[in-house]
């Protein structure tokens, strides 16, 4: 590691109307260094990030690139200072293939050639250990190949400082370790990374210093290897927070909902769900763990009726009326007045449940306004449950009025499991609910969900940290490529036993048995 | 019921019809691949084709006699005119909903509104300038310079009427058509427009102007489409500015885009076939009137069809380029 500073920012700030974003921040990345820049949500890690790469300008501060003062007034200035930003939401276009869009944008006098342009990436997808189709177009690709695009993209820009935004949010943990991987060889290549994060354990993995961020301005920036998660937790956060999650003993479980033999097709005719079946009980958090997009999705649609199922039964027990109902034969809203309640954050984090343009208030009346009599909707009744929830979810926001869209990310979350806990379910499916949340916000989740299960609601929690699903949930029902490859108990269960359920590959498997 | 002659002929006023609907398609294609849904295209037209009427009357009425004409000018200046008159349609269009970020849809019909209104009035006004009984205004000395086709096609018996018959305004369609396609399949700055339309915000982050982009490409292709106004007057309609003679053209206009699925070269068929359906009722002997207007409705129909059928495939190069219509904010999160 050479110790000459690829790029410094000194005293940046940066507000956006009366809001500091960023106050007074420094930082400084070497070359052939990984820093990471750790923080809460709303942190500005994101926003002090765009900054370096010409989205923003900053108000105050100056940026020295290579010990030189530079202005960095648009995406164009930053590339010629060779800095490449691989943001969280991705910048691709859906109908170009991969080559198209790593060599978007680009303006030099060789002339323009595709064919060449595929033979330089695929030259740079060797040189880093990449896996990537350059024809492939990017709308048939996974989350993760994308992010490879992105990554080619800048590398291809001749960046020598790579800005990556939270990558990791939406990778499984072998697609995390390729990464990594990768990110190594670029230090080893003498590039400077800078990745924004707030998992803690990643951090130690692969960075050299750790650069915090609280509350817009700067904490602190220390060695990776002279600190550890709870020192970095406390700069991050200002307060000491419990690592322990809190998991009460269930409370005289009843059977409320049994699945048999549940299979379901996607559009495009792929199995998505293959005879699964399972029991969630009252007064429980069943966890569900699996690799994205193994059909957890299609599972709590199913049983919320937004799937087609092609077989197989959900067969929900009424503790109302002490009934067994089968919700296939229901339409949604039937569902939702049995009380099934769905809350679902899906990847982009935004949509889903949501009307972005609208207020807290009026997403609160998306649940609600069917309930009155009058031909006026009740306003007051929502609006005292938005206060509500922002009040005891601690969400920042300047008042009930204020668009959802206008939120960040994890106070839009929020919003979203506060309105579905707040209907008294009586079966609560909460998928992904602390996608991208800091630490404080995601306990404060869990204490939601615990809350739930001790008044007697059956919760089915979809997650992605195993730790936390470990810690957290009484059951974990393990799916892999549409079946239940297990369910454990949650107290007894270790992580290495459900990785291995997550990841076990059936396929080759019955493959094998076929040949005997 | 068709026999060869007839055929022949069908398939130049084919072409004919089609030529009004291609421009006005090339341009539509450009304008909205940069993610502009410039409905006002059908006032473009309108007001392509007075600009051009206007520099060729004043030009005639500038010249003691009709005989001194200069071909040369005459061709000219009403290309010019068009040239400005539908640019500063595109600028408009632009401003408002590039610029100040107004309602593409909402922009469009009132430029189209607009379009429309001020071909009449200018038509009109012509109209008592020359003090005719007529409700048209003439300009057959100028048109014939437009409409002058290669002097011996006349000999070449079927091929020469088919491919040859025509004024030059008819290849430059055909040739614009297929730049356009060029432009937009080969080249880098194709490249960068599909993005633009496709995705603003990551062809900012790239470092491609968005605000720029928009402008040019709406510019050109209001340029382009109303040539198709001129065209109309000038050469399918002998010189005659009549108003609303030009009907719904601007409209069919913007179903070819749909049914040439954004591919102008696809698009030069499309507009041949479009022309045979607009005029196919005239080739059908004893239709009574009220069933000559169900035959008019034959392009949109196969328009709803083509829309069904690439909405039923589902193939993502075949949706239109995905923020159109929407307008681009940087600073937002």
């Amino acid at each position: 590691m050479s110790n000459s500073p690829a790029i410094e920012l000194k005293g940046i700030t940066k507000r956006f109307g009366t809001v500091i974003a960023n106050k007074n921040v420094n930082l400084v990345v070497n070359k052939g260094e990984i820093l990471a820049v750790l923080g809460e949500n709303g942190s500005g890690k994101t926003t002090l990030m765009n900054m370096i790469s010409g989205i923003y300008y900053p108000d105050e501060g100056q940026i020295f690139v290579d010990g030189k003062e530079v202005l960095i007034r648009s995406p164009k200035d930053a590339f010629k200072y060779k800095i490449g930003m691989i943001h969280q939401h991705f910048k691709l276009v859906d109908v170009f293939n991969a080559t198209e869009n790593i060599v978007l944008g680009i303006k030099d006098k060789k002339k323009y050639n595709l064919k060449e342009a595929e033979k330089e990436v695929a030259e740079i997808t060797h040189k880093y250990g990449f896996e990537i189709d350059p024809k492939k177009k990017i709308y048939e690709m996974s989350v993760s190949e994308k992010q490879t695009v992105e990554i080619i993209k800048v590398l291809y820009r001749g960046a020598e400082i790579l800005i990556l935004d939270e990558p990791t949010a939406v990778l499984t943990p072998q697609e995390t370790e390729k990464l990594f991987n990768v990110l190594r060889r670029m230090r080893e290549d003498n590039k400077s990374i800078i990745i924004i994060t707030h998992k803690l354990h990643e951090v130690l993995e692969i960075s050299d210093r750790v650069t915090v961020l609280r509350k817009g301005e700067y904490i602190d920036t220390v060695n990776t290897k002279q600190t550890n998660e709870s020192e970095l937790t406390e700069m991050m956060v200002g307060k000491k927070v419990s690592l322990n999650i809190e998991r009460t003993e269930p409370k005289n479980p009843e059977d409320r909902l049994r699945v048999n033999g549940l299979s379901c097709k996607s559009s495009d005719g792929r199995q998505v769900l293959d005879n699964v079946s399972f029991t969630a009980r009252s007064g429980e958090i069943l966890g569900i763990a699996g690799i994205a997009g193994s059909g957890q999705r299609e599972l709590l649609e199913a049983i919320a009726g937004l799937q087609n199922i092609s077989s197989g039964e959900i067969l929900y027990n009424d503790p109302k009326k002490n009934e067994t109902v089968n919700l296939r034969d229901k339409t949604p809203v039937q569902i939702r007045d049995l009380g099934v309640r769905l809350s679902f954050v899906p990847e982009d984090r935004l949509g889903m449940g949501l009307v972005g343009s609208m207020d807290i208030t009026d997403n609160m009346m998306l649940r609600s306004y069917k309930k009155g009599h009058s031909f006026f909707v009740d306003r007051k009744k929502p609006k005292n449950l938005a206060e509500d929830i922002i009040k005891s979810l601690e969400v920042s926001t300047p008042g009930t009025s204020t668009p959802v869209r206008r939120l960040s990310g994890g106070n839009v979350q929020k919003v979203l499991v506060g309105r579905e806990i707040a209907l008294n379910p009586k079966l609560l499916m909460a998928a992904y609910p602390v996608r991208g949340l800091d630490i404080n916000s995601s306990y404060l989740i869990y204490n939601l969900l615990n809350k739930q299960k001790e008044n007697g609601v059956a919760v089915i929690f979809v997650g992605e940290d195993l730790d936390v699903l470990i810690e957290l949930c009484d059951r974990i029902m393990v799916i892999n490529s549409g079946r239940v490859t297990g369910i454990v108990d949650g107290r007894t269960a270790v992580k290495e036993e459900i990785g291995l359920l997550m990841t076990k590959n059936h396929e080759t498997e019955d493959d094998a048995n076929g040949k005997e | 019921m068709f026999n060869a002659v007839t055929l022949i002929t069908f398939l130049q006023r084919a072409i004919v019809q089609g030529i009004p609907i291609l421009y006005g398609s090339t341009g539509e294609i450009l304008t909205e691949k940069s993610g502009n849904l410039n409905l006002g295209i059908p006032g473009i037209m309108y007001v392509g084709g007075i600009s051009g009427v206007i520099g060729a009357f004043l030009y005639e009425e500038s010249l003691p006699s009709r005989d001194m004409i200069n071909p040369f000018l005459a061709v000219f200046i009403p290309m010019i005119c068009t040239v400005i008159g539908s640019m500063l349609m595109g600028l408009l269009y632009c401003f408002l909903t590039t610029t100040l970020r107004a309602n593409q849809n909402v922009t469009g019909l009132a430029m189209t509104t607009f379009g429309v209104g001020f071909g009449n009035f200018f038509g009109a006004s012509l109209v008592k300038l020359t003090g005719s009984d007529i409700p048209s205004v003439s300009l057959t000395a100028t048109s014939k310079f437009f409409k002058a086709s290669l002097p011996f096609a006349d000999n070449l018996g079927w091929f020469g009427k088919i491919f040859l018959s025509y004024g030059f305004m008819t290849y430059l369609a055909i040739i614009i058509a297929v730049i356009a396609a060029i432009f937009l399949k080969k080249t880098r700055g194709g490249l960068h427009l599909r993005a633009v339309g496709e995705n603003p915000a990551t062809a900012d982050a790239v470092g491609i102007s968005v605000e720029k982009s928009k402008y040019m490409a709406t510019c050109i292709g209001s340029i382009i489409a109303g040539m198709g106004g001129l065209y109309y007057v000038m050469d399918y309609a002998c010189g005659v500015w009549s108003n609303e003679g030009f009907g719904d053209r601007g409209w069919l206009a913007i179903a070819l885009v749909i049914f040439a699925l954004w591919k102008p070269d696809i698009g030069i068929l499309g507009s041949i076939l479009f022309g045979g359906l607009y005029i196919v009722y005239l080739f059908i002997p004893g239709l009574a009137l009220s069933t000559q207007e169900l035959f008019k409705m034959l392009p949109y129909i196969v328009t709803i069809i083509v829309l069904i059928v690439t909405s039923m495939r589902k193939k993502r190069e075949h949706q239109p380029p995905q923020s159109l219509g929407l307008s681009y904010f940087r600073e937002e999160r």
